[in-house]
């Protein structure tokens, strides 16, 4: 039951993990979890997915991961609804209507996510702008002098 | 000009750390609102502890507001809890409805029996498929029902003096209005 | 008496800490000889005293002195005394002390090898080092004494945690921190350049080795990290971009950037300004990870037990040195972009586009780290950000520098003729294609596995066509340069780097089995026989052990031994038996018993088999030996005993500035 023991440590924020590092989930077994799927590209989509999926008990850890409880119950619930037919999509929003975006690793695009996506994207063009006008301005600076003529100058000192 | 913009930068970082410490003084990290608030309460078809052949459903609870408290005897945080339940679950003005989550009903009610018993329903979950539904992801947590099924409020943690004073009973205040006019 | 003989040491360390700021950094300003010559002195006295505090805490491991709270609290009297002595940096107080005891090895490197510069401008990097040793040390003394008392004594303490009692993580820390701390070598050179308003590139010259080391040393921590966790926590991952592994991340992508522009600035005299940032950049997102780890501020794997008390301590820290240097570097920075002219196809324009892209790539982590803090403040909910995320725009922003990397040796300074790249585009290219296709039959059409191929073999082939190069044109002896033969190192190291990861990605096998005794599953073309389960104990551990034969063609591989260990304090931790090779891993790990009752003896297992995961590895250490080697190269070494050359060449670049 060392799912229960992580509630608990969650709950009461015991002492002892207080005092450790907060290795949550690490401080017990890992989730070893033989399912019965029918092939292994069933397994493989299983593995993918749930790697995607935030536990929310232990929150440091994927749902494929964690050993807690809740962890358990939620990958027989995936387990079960791809043995339904349903898609990753399908499974995905199910949780999400349950636990919110908070358990997608992978951050929906909407209006509340476009700084995190996008943002890079900005940093990059502002980045490149920079660039691009520091090359310009140097090449057109002057004639570089050297390097055209042979390289046999002084190869070493080239470094 | 240009020379500032990291410095500028960079007193956006630490405003939005200063503000991360702050926030986490006032906040439990782990605390993952629900996105059922002003949803319908999922449907559910629970026995109760007493008797196992009773069935709760959702339906048959329309029509008049109640308080549901996620309990389980394994769940240390429960015991802490549970005075605060006892001694507030009478002044609440709705019913408190136990949720027995994930738990063996003879320890529930060995627990029950030892610390006492605030509800006046109890619904029993052990396989917590039910529970999966309404988004719990602990033990304790409650959630506030209105009279047409929907859930108004939820406490993820131990309901304390404090949280009920400022948080729960104002939420069930409004509900008390909403059904008077 | 004795661990208060470690506080009283850190009290005094923190005294000469400030000595060795205040004085030198006031003697480098009214140009007082005297004063500046404290700075050596103060450095090594600090050092002794913080080593002193240091080995007491070791001491009080060893000794068992539980009546140290910090000694209680991490180790008990079955602890074998090498992971008692680990212990000491495995929470929150004694790792704080080991950052600090190692900014005390590299200032007192710094000064017993600085001997051939200036005064002044030693005696400002000296004290611009004790100004972080005193923010430092008031830390630890003031938030996070790791000598407190816990009276009565109690007889026994609680444990190391056991994920940490490891061989791993024995190395782990100390390799890492000797990045981290690292980068505040090259941070105080950049400081000591723009308080002393020295234009001139000389101070570059002597950070570059520094700046090096430090960096070898980052990405040594964060292979050895990425090899416990894989290790050790048993998910047979190497990375989670969790909060802690990108704070380590960060200051290696900024320091990466920082390597190459350094090479520029010391060359060629551009990017002066660009550089000072980046040491200040460098260093910073160290100290940020410090903050991101120790506040509590973050939901992460690793966190140390959180403290909003310690959060804003380092928070006005940080304000203090980051804003500081970031003011003075608005003010003092060199405004006038220097250096020798050079065209759009050249080495400078390439390094400038890498390291758009390291620092970009650096700006998306941290923005991916503290969005979920972001998401808080702007009350957008709870939001994760994860693996999906990270790993889909790195691969995106590094894709320029992996397309780039073969050309940069073969580019020249200033103006680079195109027949030369052409040729390297055409060579490399083919072997890329060339070893593409193949892969593509041999791995039946998986897209990441053959991207791994061609992306590997343009890096490291690419790489070969320097070597090739040098060998064919220079005489013997003079063929690679350290710097440059650490440079084809680290650039090799990319390209087995990217082989590794791509291909145990895209080939790996994992699965879940149920195993009754005599048992055989097929995984990856290996047959995993279980045989059983018996007792196994350690100094302070009992375990069930797992035997699994391991065959191929019915030839025996090898025996694992996976177990399930329950330590002193009842922890429950899986340790994986691992068969290491150089093209595969086989990894397997107990689960639990299947049956309540366990008639059958069938056991819960995972096995694993991971083609080329060590690549990952390999890959990160030939970037270190990379850092190391260059770290050794004539001209640095020769800038040091050779005064003249150094100030000779101020001229020479300066004249080139009057010509631009």
């Amino acid at each position: 039951m060392t799912g229960r023991k992580t509630l608990l440590a969650f709950r009461t924020q015991s002492a002892l993990l207080l005092l450790l590092m907060l290795f949550a989930g690490a401080l017990f077994a890992q989730a070893i979890e033989p399912l019965p799927f029918k092939n292994h590209t069933e397994e493989v989509r299983f593995q993918h997915l749930t790697r995607e999926l935030r536990c929310l008990v232990c929150q440091n850890e994927n749902l494929a991961d964690s050993n807690a409880d809740l962890a358990r119950d939620l990958r027989r619930e995936v387990f079960e609804q791809m043995q339904a037919g349903k898609n990753d999509a399908q499974i995905k929003q199910y949780l999400v209507d349950r636990y919110s975006d908070f358990v997608l690793y992978d951050p929906p695009v909407k209006p509340g996510t476009w700084l995190l996506w996008f943002g890079p994207l900005l940093i990059l063009l502002a980045g490149a702008t920079v660039v691009v006008i520091t090359v310009r301005k140097r090449s057109r600076a002057g004639a570089p002098a050297e390097s055209t003529d042979s390289a046999s100058i002084n190869e070493e000192d080239d470094w | 000009m240009n020379r500032l913009l990291p410095f500028f930068g960079f007193l956006l970082l630490v405003a939005l750390l200063g503000f991360g410490i702050w926030w986490n003084t006032q906040h439990d990290q782990r605390e993952v609102p629900s996105p059922l608030i002003n949803k319908p309460a999922p449907a559910f078809a629970l026995p109760t502890l007493d008797a196992p052949d009773n069935t709760v459903s959702k339906a048959s609870m329309l029509g008049k507001p109640y308080l549901i408290n996620v309990f389980a005897s394994w769940c240390v945080a429960c015991g802490e809890e549970h005075p605060v339940l006892m001694s507030e679950a009478s002044q609440l003005g709705v019913p408190l409805v136990g949720y027995n989550y994930k738990d063996a009903p003879d320890e529930a009610k060995a627990w029950l029996e030892k610390h006492g018993n605030p509800y006046s329903l109890i619904i029993v979950d052990r396989e917590g498929r039910t529970a999966i539904d309404f988004g719990v992801y602990g033990a304790p947590e409650s959630f506030l029902v209105d009279s047409k099924g929907v859930i108004r409020y939820k406490r993820i943690g131990p309901l304390t003096p404090a949280v009920i004073e400022k948080e729960l009973k104002p939420a069930i205040a409004v509900l008390a209005k909403e059904v008077q006019p | 008496m004795i661990p208060e003989l470690g506080q009283l040491a850190l009290i005094l360390a923190l005294l000469l800490a400030m000595t060795q700021s205040v004085l030198p950094l006031l003697g480098a300003w009214r140009d007082n000889r005297a004063l500046m010559a404290v700075a050596r002195p103060a450095a090594a006295g600090q050092a002794v005293f913080v080593a002193l505090a240091f080995g007491i805490l070791t001491w009080a491991f060893v000794q068992f002195d539980f009546s140290v709270r910090y000694v209680a609290d991490n180790s008990n009297l079955a602890l074998p005394w090498y992971y008692r002595v680990a212990a000491v940096w495995g929470a929150h107080e004694g790792s704080l002390l080991l950052w600090i005891f190692i900014l005390n090895l590299w200032t007192v490197a710094l000064a017993a090898f600085s001997r051939h510069l200036p005064e002044v401008f030693v005696a400002r990097v000296l004290g611009v080092l004790g100004l972080v040793a005193v923010g430092f040390l008031a830390f630890i003394i003031f938030t996070s004494n790791p000598f407190g008392r816990l009276l009565p004594m109690p007889p026994d303490g609680g444990d190391l945690n056991p994920v940490l009692q490891d061989p791993g993580m024995t190395f782990h820390p100390p390799v890492l921190y000797m990045g981290y701390v690292g980068f505040s070598v090259a941070f105080a050179f950049s400081i000591a350049a723009l308080l002393g308003g020295e234009l001139e590139l000389a101070w570059v010259r002597w950070a570059r080795p520094w700046t090096n080391i430090a960096w070898g040393f980052l990405s040594a921590g964060i292979v050895a990290g990425s090899w416990w966790a894989y290790a050790e926590l048993g998910w047979g991952g190497w990375w989670f971009w969790d909060p802690v592994e990108n704070a380590s991340f960060m200051p290696w992508l900024v320091g990466a950037a920082l390597v190459h522009a350094q090479a520029v600035t010391e060359k060629r005299g551009s990017l002066r300004a660009w550089t000072i940032l980046l040491s200040i950049f460098a260093f910073s997102l160290s100290l940020l990870g410090t903050f991101l780890v120790r506040s509590g501020v973050l939901t992460s794997v690793h966190a140390f037990a959180s403290d909003p008390r310690r959060g804003v301590f380092i928070l006005c820290f940080l304000v203090i040195v980051v804003g500081g240097s970031l003011l003075l570097y608005a003010l003092r920075a060199p405004k006038v972009a220097g250096g020798k002219p050079f065209a759009v196809v050249s080495r400078e324009t390439a390094i400038l586009i890498g390291n758009l892209m390291f620092t970009v790539a650096a700006a998306m982590v941290l923005l991916g780290t503290l969005f979920p803090l972001i998401g808080d403040a702007l009350n957008l909910g709870k939001i994760s950000v994860g693996p999906p995320y990270f790993g889909f725009l790195f691969t995106l922003l590094m894709l320029p520098v992996v397309l780039l990397m073969p050309f940069g040796p073969f580019l020249r300074w200033g103006k680079s003729d195109s027949p030369p790249l052409k040729r390297v585009l055409l060579r490399a290219g083919i072997a890329a294609v060339a070893c593409a296709i193949v892969a593509a039959f041999v791995t039946d059409g998986q897209g990441k596995a053959i991207a791994g191929v061609a992306a590997a073999v343009w890096c490291g082939f690419g790489t070969l066509l320097y070597v090739f190069k040098r060998w064919r044109e220079m005489p013997r002896g003079r063929r690679y340069p350290a710097e440059m033969a650490g440079m084809l190192l680290a650039h090799f190291g990319l390209g087995v780097f990217l082989a590794g990861v791509l291909l145990t990605e895209s080939l790996s096998v994992e699965r879940d089995v149920r195993l009754a005794p005599g048992q055989t599953e097929n995984v990856g073309g290996y047959d995993f026989r279980f045989d059983g389960v018996h007792e196994a104990a350690g100094p302070n551990w009992s375990a069930d052990q797992g035997v699994v034969t391991v065959s191929k063609h019915g030839r025996k591989i090898a025996v694992m031994h996976p177990q399930k260990r329950t330590y002193t304090r009842g922890q429950v931790q899986t340790a994986s038996a691992i068969d290491a090779g150089f093209t595969r891993d086989l990894y397997v790990a107990l689960g639990e018993p299947m049956d309540p009752k366990n008639v059958e003896g069938a056991w819960a297992l995972r096995l694993y088999h991971k083609p080329f995961v060590r690549w990952i590895w390999g890959g990160g250490l030939l970037m270190m030996l990379g850092g190391f080697v260059s770290a050794g190269e004539r001209r640095f070494r020769a800038s040091r005993v050779d005064e003249k050359a150094t100030t000779q060449a101020i001229p020479a670049i300066a004249t080139q500035e009057a010509h631009a």
